[in-house]
């Protein structure tokens, strides 16, 4: 299958995924395919479902229909960093990993990769939030994932912060190369980070296109800024 | 004058420059200014005293107020001993060994009744706190354990077990088993959901789970637990040796009431009060080492 040095296999693939919640359909028929180290960014309203779809892809959501394939190897960054307040950071990092000496150092390799390498024996409490959300983001890439799940990793954080871990969320894609799938509802971020973005409306992906931009992808390019005003028409946002 | 001194006397000049500064700066009606940093200084202790012995404050001058209205005859010695008559009492009591004899059997009484309890307790809390049919099987059990006054189960007691150490033990035991069960069973049922879905994405099997989010996570509840069991505890046994106790602190008590010996009582009290203040001691000491992850209020 994998002959053809041009083959980019999938590693998501979504047909006919429906899922609802008393009566209300919260996914309607939705197909999605992401290749192997594709970054793909998902926008939408709120409410229109797409963290449910995140979960979906994460395993934490059942109870749906459709064909649905994730790879095994698979992270979750949430919102909240979710670390347990009771163990150290290295801990954090390794749960779920065999306890042994490889596991650790592999634990501290992710945690130097993203600033922390001094936080290793620190409990979380210490942490400041973009700190606790780098260790959520080491604890990821530990597990060496083939899909990375990104459900609104940055939106708790402040502007500053958020910048300086795009730049390390962007550095950390192209060391690794996972495919990724960022759910967010800021379209800069979208643009700024990802290779495709899809937008969805009403259960169903109403917006799917590669960014194409030449030069740096900053607010002054041209290209950013068309972009940036389809996207914001397409979630309903008029004049921005 | 040492450094430390030093400066600190110059951080308070640099304050009453400021002060004098601020009231030749802009003075009029409308803005009055004043020093933020005056009057507030963060833990920092006033006397150099470590707070385990400042909060002693409040009982040693009530001890004082005993000793001079005593002083004053304003009590009756047959019925309220001074504090000193009540120090050489105790001091022949241990001289004697008898205080120590009876305290020794009441101690051991108290150590296997907890252990009795820890474990039954724990183990409950665990088994009902993991599981449905687990809470099932074992919740609504110590429900109707905790409804009913331990107490009032002393002569159910005396009847399957007679009168020997075995229904002292069990009846210390039952406080001690639900106050552990109750708490360890909430505070395992109220370990954050959030962590629990995280650590199942991240590959944690029931056995991780268990021994590195859902226990240590229970940890601070089961403490809490800890603290009443050992006042139960201590509570429970005064009713345990009214059962024909040949030896203890409850017979030194009841001998006491006996013949009058209202001193020998408030040697008792005063046990009493130092056993039930060490036990606290002691979870204060465990909270302090096992959850140095949390960051709370303390006073300051």
């Amino acid at each position: 299958m994998a002959t053809n040095p041009l083959f980019v296999p999938n590693v998501v693939n979504v047909r006919d995924l429906t899922k609802a919640f008393d009566k209300r359909t919260i996914l309607n028929h939705l197909d999605l395919d992401i290749q192997a180290g594709e970054f793909v960014a998902l926008l939408g309203r709120s409410g229109s479902g797409k963290s449910t779809l995140l979960r979906v892809l994460g395993a934490l959501d059942g109870d749906v229909s459709g064909y649905i394939q994730v790879p095994e190897r698979r992270a979750i960054v949430f919102q909240e960093p979710r670390l347990l307040p009771w163990q150290n950071i290295l801990r954090n990092i390794t749960i779920g990993l065999p306890q042994n000496d490889q596991s650790r150092q592999l634990g501290k390799n992710a945690l130097a990769e993203v600033g922390l390498a001094k936080h290793t024996q620190a409990w979380p409490r210490t942490l400041s939030g973009g700190e606790a959300q780098r260790a959520a983001l080491a604890r990821a890439l530990v597990r060496d994932p083939q899909l990375l799940l990104l459900d609104e990793p940055f939106g708790a954080l402040d502007a500053l912060t958020r910048i300086r871990m795009h730049a390390l969320l962007r550095e950390l894609h192209q060391q690794h190369n996972p495919a990724v799938l960022l759910v967010t509802h800021d379209v800069d971020e979208a643009i700024f980070l990802a290779d495709r973005i899809l937008v969805l409306t009403d259960g169903k992906i109403s917006f799917n296109e590669k960014i194409n931009i030449a030069g740096t992808r900053e607010r002054s390019n041209q290209h950013f800024a068309t972009l940036r005003t389809k996207l914001l028409n397409e979630l309903g946002v008029e004049h921005v | 004058m040492n450094a430390s001194q030093l400066s600190a006397s110059f951080t308070h000049a640099q304050i009453g420059k400021n002060k004098t500064e601020s009231i030749i700066a802009p003075d009029n009606d409308l803005v009055k200014l004043v020093n933020p940093t005056h009057g507030r200084k963060v833990n920092q202790s006033v006397t150099g005293l470590p707070r385990s012995i400042q909060r002693l404050l409040g009982p040693v001058l009530l001890l004082c107020l005993w000793q001079l209205l005593s002083y004053l005859n304003v009590f009756d010695p047959r019925t309220t001993p001074s504090p000193t008559t009540v120090v050489l009492t105790a001091f022949d009591l241990i001289q004697s060994g008898e205080l120590q004899n009876h305290l020794l059997a009441s101690l051991q009484r108290v150590l296997k009744g907890l252990a009795l309890g820890l474990t039954i307790g724990l183990t409950g809390a665990i088994i009902a706190g993991l599981s449905r049919l687990g809470e099932n099987m074992v919740d609504s059990n110590m429900e109707i354990l905790r409804a009913v006054p331990n107490f009032a189960l002393l002569p159910v007691l005396i009847a399957w077990f007679g009168i020997g150490e075995e229904p002292k033990v069990i009846l210390i035991s039952l406080g001690v088993l639900v106050a552990i069960y109750i708490n360890t069973y909430s505070a395992i049922r109220n370990v954050d959901a959030s962590l629990i879905e995280a650590a199942y994405t991240f590959g944690v099997k029931k056995r991780e789970l268990i021994t590195t989010v859902i226990l240590p996570g229970a940890l601070p509840g089961f403490l809490i637990g800890l603290r009443l069991a050992l006042t139960s505890a201590w509570l429970a046994l005064i009713f345990a040796e009214t059962i024909n106790a040949p030896v203890g602190l409850g017979r030194m008590m009841s001998d006491a009431r006996e013949y009058f010996r209202i001193d020998i009582i408030f040697v008792l009290l005063a046990v009493y009060a130092s056993l039930g203040l060490l036990s606290l001691s002691f979870v204060r000491f465990l909270e302090a080492r096992l959850l140095t992850w949390r960051r709370v209020f303390d006073g300051n």
